[in-house]
C-alpha cells in the first residue's frame, strides 16, 4: 500500500523554558486507507508530533515525507499549499470563522486553492455539508451552531479539498459521548468509503481502541 | 486571481461585521485629509490673493534712470595713487537725464523678445494738484493705459469710470481715491494741475482710482503719456520708465542684470523689490502643511491601533486560516487590503468634506479696500491639492496598516491552536 506520511528519526527541543527533549527519534509512517491514533500521557508530546506531521511546526530535525516527498526544509509558502492541497485538520475546538456562514466557513480552503469556479465549491461545499446531515445549517452563521454541530463543519472543511490525510487534535475532547461517537463513526465512513488516511490525536481510549492502529507515545518515544 | 478575490472577501467580512471601528478608523482620515484639503485651498487662495495684489502692481522688471554719484569720480582718472588715498568731500550726484536714453527702440527690442509678455512706456512726473489756493503735492504718470490694462489688473482698481475713458481723451486724468475726497471732486469735474516749472494745466477727471494703499490713493494720478508730455512740455520720445512683464517671473532677475549692461538703465527686478514678500509666503506655506501633515499622522495611529486590536482579537482566525492552507503572505495582504480600505473610503469622504468646506468658505463675504474685486474669501481649488490628499491617505494607511500586517503575517498558528 502506497505510504502517504512518513516521519524518519524526527527530533525535537524546546528551549523554553528549559532545554527539554520533547520528541526523540520518531520513525513510523501511515499508509493510505488507514485510521491510526496516537495515544500518550500528557506531556508525551503527542500534540506537538502532530503539528510537526501537520507541516505548521518546522522546528525539528529529521525528515517527513508527503506522498514520498520531502517535506522538511520547504518555504512556508509551499508548506501552506501542501496544507490546503493535501491535509485536512480538524481541532478539540472547532474553530470556525464565527463572522462567516457555515457554508462559507466550509467553502474557504477550496476558494484558496482556486482550482474549481464558485459554483463547483459551493456544490461540493453542500455535498460534505449533506453528508455529515448538516446541510441545513449551510446559511446559519458559525457562531450560531451548537458545539457538535460545529466539529462536524469543521470535518466538512476539512474534507472540501479531498486531502490525503484528516489530522485531528483531540477531535472529540470537547464533546459528549454522543457526538464522540457520532465523530468516531464519520472518520469510520471516510475510512471504509473514500480511503481516507486518519491520524488522529486523542487520549479517549475507547476511541483510539477501536482505530486500525495506536501509536503509542511515551516520553516522546514511540513505545510499541 | 481567484485568491485576491477570496482574501478581500474576507477583509470586507472583518470590516463590516465591526462597522463601529472602520467608521472610526475611516473617520480620522476623513477628518485629516478634510483638514488638509480645507487649510491648503484656503491658505494658497490667501497667498494667491496677497501675491496678485503684489505682482500684478509690480513690474517684473522696472527700468529707469538713478540719480547717483558716479562711480568713478574723476580724480581717479586724473591720478592713481601710489601709497596713498584720496578723499573727495561733498559729491554730487551726476548731471544726467532723467528720461531713458532711445526708450522707443528699447521698447521695440523688448517686445520682440519671446520671453516678455509685455514692456509698457511711463512718464513720472511730480506736479502739483491746484484746488483754489491750496496745492497738494503729488505724483502724475503718463501711461498708455490700454497697454496696462492688458499686463495689469489696473481695471480692477479703477473704481469709477473706464479705462477707455482716459484713452479717449485728450486732457483725462484718473484721480487717486484720497486725493478726490480731499478735494471733494468726482468723475466729470474739472481739476488743475501745476508742473514744477509753474506751468497750468486743466484736466477733465475721467475716473478714480484705489490701490487700497492711503499712501499712494493720496498722492497719485494717471493720465496718457502724451499729455504728461505735453504738460512737461517734453517731446514724444520722453520716457523715464519701462516697466516689463514676463512670462516667467524666475527669469526676472538674470534678465534684469542682462538689460542693465546692455542698455545702460538702472533695472530693479521683483524679487529685489520684494524679498520679504516671498518669505511671507514660504512660511504660510510651511505652515499649512506642518499642520496638514500632524493631522493626516495622528489619523494614521487611529488606523494602527485599530487594526491592531483587530488582529488581537482575530487570532484564532489567523491561526485557523494559516492552519487551512493560508500562507502568511495571504493574511498579511488582508489586513494590509483592510487598511487600505479604511484608508479609500475616508480618503474619498475626506475630499468630499475638504471640498464642501472650501465652498463653505468661498461663499464667506470678505470685503477689504484694498481688493476692490474681492467680494469673498479666496479658495484654490487646484486638483493637485486633492491627488496629493488622497496618496498622502493611501500612503499613510499602508503604512499604519502594515506594521499590524507583518506582526500577523509572522504569527505561529501552532502557538495559537495549542495556547488554548
Amino acid at each position: 500500500m502506497a505510504v502517504v506520511l512518513k516521519a524518519d528519526h524526527i527530533d525535537k527541543y524546546f528551549k523554553k523554558p528549559v532545554a527539554f527533549h520533547v520528541l526523540k527519534d520518531i520513525c513510523f509512517d501511515i499508509k493510505r486507507g488507514e485510521f491510526a491514533s496516537i495515544m500518550g500521557k500528557s506531556g508525551s508530546g503527542k500534540s506537538t508530533l502532530l503539528y510537526i506531521l501537520s507541516t505548521m511546526d518546522t522546528d525539528y530535525t529529521g525528515a517527513l515525507y508527503f506522498n514520498n516527498e520531502l517535506v522538511t526544509g520547504q518555504s512556508h509558502e509551499k508548506l501552506s499549499g501542501i496544507r490546503n492541497r493535501h491535509i485536512g485538520f480538524v481541532f478539540q475546538f472547532h474553530y470556525l470563522l464565527s463572522e462567516f456562514s457555515v457554508l462559507e466557513n466550509v467553502m474557504l480552503p477550496a476558494k484558496k486553492l482556486g482550482e474549481k469556479s464558485y459554483r463547483e465549491i459551493e456544490y461540493d461545499a453542500i455535498e460534505k455539508l449533506k453528508m455529515l446531515h448538516i446541510d441545513h445549517l449551510a446559511k446559519k452563521r458559525a457562531s450560531q451552531i451548537s458545539g457538535g454541530e460545529k466539529q462536524r463543519v469543521a470535518i466538512a472543511r476539512a474534507l472540501i479539498n479531498n486531502p490525503s490525510i484528516l489530522m485531528g487534535d483531540e477531535p472529540t475532547g470537547n464533546l459528549d459521548s454522543y457526538n464522540s461517537e457520532n465523530v468516531f463513526n464519520i472518520f469510520k465512513q471516510l475510512k471504509e468509503e473514500q480511503g481516507l488516511s486518519l491520524l488522529v490525536v486523542t487520549h479517549d481510549i475507547d476511541f483510539a481502541e477501536r482505530t486500525d492502529r495506536i501509536i503509542q507515545l511515551e516520553d516522546g518515544r514511540v513505545v510499541n | 486571481m481567484t485568491r485576491w478575490k477570496v482574501l478581500l472577501e474576507i477583509a470586507r467580512t472583518h470590516l463590516f461585521t465591526r462597522m463601529k471601528s472602520t467608521t472610526t478608523a475611516s473617520l480620522g482620515v476623513t477628518f485629516g485629509i478634510g483638514a488638509y484639503i480645507t487649510l491648503v485651498s484656503f491658505m494658497t487662495g490667501l497667498n494667491r490673493m496677497l501675491d496678485d495684489l503684489i505682482l500684478n502692481q509690480t513690474p517684473h522688471i522696472h527700468l529707469y534712470n538713478e540719480i547717483e554719484p558716479s562711480e568713478q569720480q574723476p580724480v581717479n582718472l586724473y591720478l592713481e595713487p601710489e601709497n596713498a588715498f584720496h578723499v573727495v568731500h561733498s559729491v554730487k550726484p551726476r548731471q544726467s537725464q532723467k528720461k531713458i536714453h532711445n526708450a522707443y527702440p528699447i521698447l521695440q527690442y523688448l517686445k520682440e523678445d519671446p520671453a516678455v509678455k509685455g514692456a509698457t512706456p511711463q512718464l513720472r512726473a511730480q506736479i502739483f494738484y491746484l484746488s483754489g489756493s491750496i496745492e497738494l503735492g503729488g505724483n502724475l504718470t503718463g501711461i498708455d493705459i490700454m497697454e496696462e490694462v492688458c499686463l495689469s489688473n489696473i481695471r480692477d482698481y479703477i473704481i469709477e469710470g473706464t479705462p477707455e475713458a482716459l484713452d479717449n481723451s485728450e486732457s483725462g486724468i484718473l484721480l487717486g481715491a484720497g486725493l478726490a475726497r480731499k478735494m471733494s471732486l468726482s468723475t466729470g469735474d474739472r481739476i488743475q494741475v501745476s508742473t514744477v516749472k509753474g506751468a497750468v494745466f486743466p484736466l477733465k477727471i475721467v475716473g478714480l482710482y484705489q490701490s487700497g494703499i492711503a499712501d499712494i490713493d493720496n498722492v497719485q494720478g494717471f493720465a496718457g503719456l502724451k499729455t504728461v508730455q505735453r504738460i512737461l512740455g517734453e517731446p514724444r520720445n520722453y520716457i523715464t520708465d519701462i516697466n516689463i512683464k514676463l512670462l516667467d517671473i524666475d527669469k526676472a532677475p538674470a534678465m534684469a542684470r542682462q538689460l542693465k549692461r546692455l542698455f545702460g538703465v538702472k533695472a530693479t527686478d521683483i524679487n529685489e523689490a520684494n524679498a520679504q514678500f516671498e518669505t511671507g509666503s514660504d512660511i504660510r506655506n510651511l505652515i499649512t502643511y506642518s499642520v496638514s501633515v500632524t493631522l493626516l499622522i495622528v489619523a494614521g495611529f487611529g488606523i494602527y491601533n485599530i487594526l491592531n486590536m483587530l488582529i488581537y482579537e482575530k487570532m484564532k482566525d489567523i491561526a485557523i486560516l494559516k492552519a487551512t492552507g493560508f500562507s502568511g503572505g495571504d493574511v498579511q495582504f488582508i489586513f494590509i487590503s483592510q487598511a487600505i480600505i479604511i484608508g479609500v473610503a475616508g480618503g474619498i469622504l475626506g475630499l468630499l468634506v475638504g471640498f464642501m468646506l472650501s465652498r463653505l468658505i468661498d461663499g464667506i463675504a470678505f470685503e477689504t479696500e484694498a481688493l476692490p474685486t474681492i467680494t469673498t474669501y479666496p479658495i484654490n481649488y487646484n486638483p493637485w491639492f486633492y491627488i496629493i490628499g488622497l496618496s498622502f491617505a493611501l500612503l499613510s494607511t499602508f503604512i499604519a496598516g502594515y506594521l499590524p500586517a507583518d506582526k500577523a503575517r509572522k504569527i505561529d498558528p501552532v502557538k495559537i491552536i495549542r495556547g488554548s
